[in-house]
């Protein structure tokens, strides 16, 4: 057991913090720091500039554009992303449906989708929940018939993030319902958004934003090529999939960003007044969340190592969903504690990037605090609730 | 000891509760915070005819003689229906200073018009700086010739875009967090000097914050005794916490059954997920939760009532306890709901991001854990 990064590893933190220092775009820079929604562009861009670099993909193999970074690299690398606070990556395209197709797709496949999501030419959205299939995902109703040499594909689809901007979607489908266990019925299918009879509605939530979407599908005619895997197969790729979903989710090294942010600026005394750093109610939940914060990472990192001699990331990655998320939500409402009354108005129009400089209220983005915290609750429920992550646990870690 | 309402009690209680079941379902409510003025005025021309606007003031000001308890069931209930109506800020509030300090002309100038509904007014009691440190005023007033003139900024006032009474805290004497040298002024929002910018709450209320720039105010516009309005004012907030408090309660308790109800309609795996034990105990425990709460608020309410010493400290014990356990409650409903419960369409967001909104509203439950443990048993 040892804490030091190696003279190696030292070196490739140099290298990442270089790069970043040199292209890390600044009209991005500034859009984060002030609480800026980045523009489908913008995420884009930014997502570019990583492949270039080589540096997108960072968790494919090696032979289909990844990074063969050790876990250790990884790291680092997602520190030194989040330090400068970066744009977290549009997670469909590269972490979810890329793994499927490189583990499971035909070479056909692999050629025609990987390369476009590697340059991040095609966004990919998810279309697994619908309105009566959400933790109980098995029960899905979305049914592809085949006729001929493609499937028809009709349903809803529910929740889908970002699908608003979306080219592709990827979805689970029932192809048979004539299956010992419904799980057995259940086809993994790519379609493109474009096909006639797609057609998305949006969905607000809570803090008033459009980010996720209802997805309906119409007679929607999908070529039998776009089929991944083999039919009825589909149960089995999308729950490996889920588990890299939740490691992903985690986000530990996002949450130590905002809590340094949060610990610097409440440091700071406001008109002549206590700094609210010195408020001992305050910092105790300050530094509790820190320790908490802390283990997690090292559970994490402890995660990282194993997978990196085993295979893909099994049961215990719910746990750091569980308690990533919950670590996420703690930091949430300590923003909304720290802003105080400031976290109340709601001008989310402060955040579109012509909003005049006077028209502001607040000190800084004291007013975007409740939007995120609001928003947030998200992360309890969505990649599998934190409940059915513990059902998971329950089962298939400890035995029960 | 006696738990029982009265006569004209219940009834204020039912008509309230009526209104809201007929009157003021959750889509009318959307349409008056989607910005459907008429709707919003006719609101409440209709509080103002019914006669809750006038509950809290006493007869001889025109009012209803009103004390802890009947406040306690109609924010209970205007919880229950998510009310945006500005009854805390013009009644609670604003009221609250005018008819504990206002003096008879001042009562006719202002008080009468407010409790027709005619005028709209708002307290502004918070500072940029200041957090919820109600003695931290930064707003000075100072004497000129026959008019004060007031300098500073004032944050979330509550009402503060429509309200054409401003009553404003400021400083006469001391330094800027003494709790001596605070006097209150009424301050006509058109008065020269003064700049709103008005904008919507997260929980769907309207509030602004407001610049004061060498606003000439008259002598009889001073509310109360000059350097002594810091009293006044904390009556006021701690009626207006009780207030709040009990809003929240009837939120907790609707977000509960609301969470029950529909954990008995939602299947997932072949059943309701009612049925889990996982939720079965958290839903016990936001039962207890909001039986806890609502025995407090009991306690709070009826030694408030009495006029005991220690009134004031069982009102930081019942925000303290709304603004922990009620956010619990609130959350596990949003969760319990799952994705559901984070959509603008559905009340329960809606009920959130109120209680939320509450907890901050007045100090949150860290400062009134603290003012609870700080006060003495007989203060
Ligand atoms: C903002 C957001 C973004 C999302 N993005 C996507 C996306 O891009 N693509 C996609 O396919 N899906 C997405 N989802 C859907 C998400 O995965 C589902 O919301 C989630 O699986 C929960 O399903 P549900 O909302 O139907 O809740 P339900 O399944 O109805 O659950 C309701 C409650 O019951 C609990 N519960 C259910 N079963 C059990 C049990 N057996 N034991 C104990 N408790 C239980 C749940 O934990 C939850 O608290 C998103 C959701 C949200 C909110």
């Amino acid at each position: 057991m040892n804490i030091d990064l190696s003279k190696d590893e030292l070196a490739f933190q140099e290298e990442v913090r270089q790069f970043f220092a040199e292209h890390y775009p600044e009209d991005i820079r500034r859009k984060r720091n002030e609480g800026i929604t980045l523009s489908r562009d913008d995420m884009i861009r930014w997502q570019k500039l990583l492949n270039e670099r080589g540096w997108f993909a960072v968790n494919w193999p090696v032979e289909y554009g990844g990074t063969g970074w050790t876990p250790v690299q990884k790291y680092i690398f997602a520190n030194e992303m989040a330090a400068i606070n970066a744009p977290p990556l549009v997670a469909f395209g590269v972490k979810m449906v890329a793994p499927i197709i490189y583990t499971y797709g035909s070479e056909d496949q692999k050629q025609r989708f990987l390369p476009d999501i590697l340059a991040s030419n095609v966004w990919w959205c998810q279309g697994y929940s619908e309105p009566g299939s959400g933790s109980d995902l098995a029960s899905l109703k979305t049914r592809a018939d085949r006729n001929g040499d493609h499937y028809i594909v009709n349903g809803t689809k529910t929740w889908t993030t970002l699908g608003q901007h979306a080219d592709w979607i990827f979805c689970l489908v029932r192809t048979s319902s004539d299956v010992a266990r419904r799980q057995e019925g259940i086809s993994f299918l790519l379609i493109d958004m474009k096909t006639p009879g797609v057609s998305v509605r949006p969905i607000i939530t809570i803090e008033g934003d459009h980010e996720v979407n209802e997805v309906h599908f119409e007679d929607v005619r999908v070529p039998v090529e776009n089929l991944v895997g083999e039919e009825g197969k589909g149960w089995t790729y999308g729950k490996v999939l889920l588990q890299h979903e939740r490691t992903n989710i985690a986000g530990v090294a996002n949450s130590q960003y905002r809590l340094d942010r949060l610990k610097e600026k409440t440091a700071q005394a406001i008109h002549g007044g206590k700094p609210l750093l010195e408020d001992r109610n305050f910092v105790r939940k300050l530094s509790a969340l820190e320790i908490e914060l802390k283990a997690l990472e090292f559970t994490e990192l402890r995660t990282l190592a194993s997978v990196a001699v085993g295979a893909a990331p099994g049961p215990e990655s719910s746990l750091l969903k569980i308690r990533g998320t919950e670590v996420q939500q703690s930091l949430d409402a300590l923003m909304m504690e720290a802003a105080g009354y400031y976290a109340l108005p709601y001008i989310p129009a402060q955040y579109d990037l012509d909003f005049p400089d006077d028209n502001r209220i607040g000190f800084g983005t004291e007013t975007s605090t409740s939007l995120r915290y609001f928003n947030n609750r998200k992360a309890s429920i969505y990649g599998g609730s934190n409940e059915i992550q513990k059902n998971i646990i329950a089962k298939h870690v400890l035995g029960l | 000891m006696d738990f029982s309402l009265n006569e004209e009690q219940s009834m204020l209680a039912d008509s309230i509760a009526r209104f809201i079941d007929t009157d003021y379902d959750f889509e009318t409510r959307q349409k008056i915070v989607a910005g459907d003025r008429s709707l919003s005025e006719n609101m409440w021309r209709t509080f103002a005819e019914l006669g809750w606007t006038a509950v809290p003031f006493s007869e001889e000001d025109g009012g209803l003689g009103g004390g802890p308890i009947e406040l306690m069931l109609m924010m209970e209930q205007f919880g229950r229906g998510l009310v945006v109506e500005p009854f805390l800020a013009n009644i609670v509030l604003a009221g609250g200073v005018l008819r504990r300090v206002a003096d008879s002309q001042q009562k006719a100038r202002w008080m009468g018009p407010l409790i027709e509904g005619e005028l709209q007014a708002a307290l502004a009691f918070a500072e940029p700086q200041a957090r919820f440190d109600l003695s931290d005023i930064a707003t000075t007033a100072v004497r000129e010739g026959d008019n004060y003139l007031l300098n500073g900024r004032k944050t979330m006032v509550l009402n503060g875009g429509a309200a054409s009474l401003l009553v404003v805290p400021a400083r006469t004497a001391g330094n800027q967090s003494e709790e001596s040298g605070i006097t209150l002024f009424a301050v006509p929002a058109e008065s020269s000097g003064v700049t709103v910018a008005a904008y919507p709450t997260v929980d769907s209320l309207q509030a602004a914050d407001i610049k004061l720039e060498n606003v000439a105010i008259a002598e009889d516009c001073v509310l109360g005794t000059v350097d002594e309005g810091y009293a006044t004012l904390c009556d006021v907030i701690n009626e207006a916490t009780l207030a709040v408090a009990a809003e929240a309660v009837g939120i907790m308790q609707t977000m509960h059954d609301k969470t029950v109800e529909y954990s008995k309609s939602r299947i997932q795996f072949g059943v309701p997920i009612g049925t889990f034990q996982a939720l079965q105990h958290r839903m016990v425990d936001t039962m207890t939760e909001c039986e806890q709460s609502r025995s407090l608020m009991y306690w709070c309410v009826m030694l408030n009532q009495a006029q005991d010493v220690s009134a004031r400290r069982t009102v930081s014990a019942l925000k303290y306890q709304v603004g922990t356990a009620g956010i619990k409650v609130a959350r596990e409903a949003v969760q319990i709901h799952g994705g559901m419960g984070v959509t603008w369409e559905l009340d329960i967001a809606h009920y959130f991001k109120r209680i939320t909104a509450i907890d901050l509203m007045f100090g949150n439950a860290d400062y009134h854990l603290d003012r609870f443990s700080d006060l003495p048993v007989n203060s």
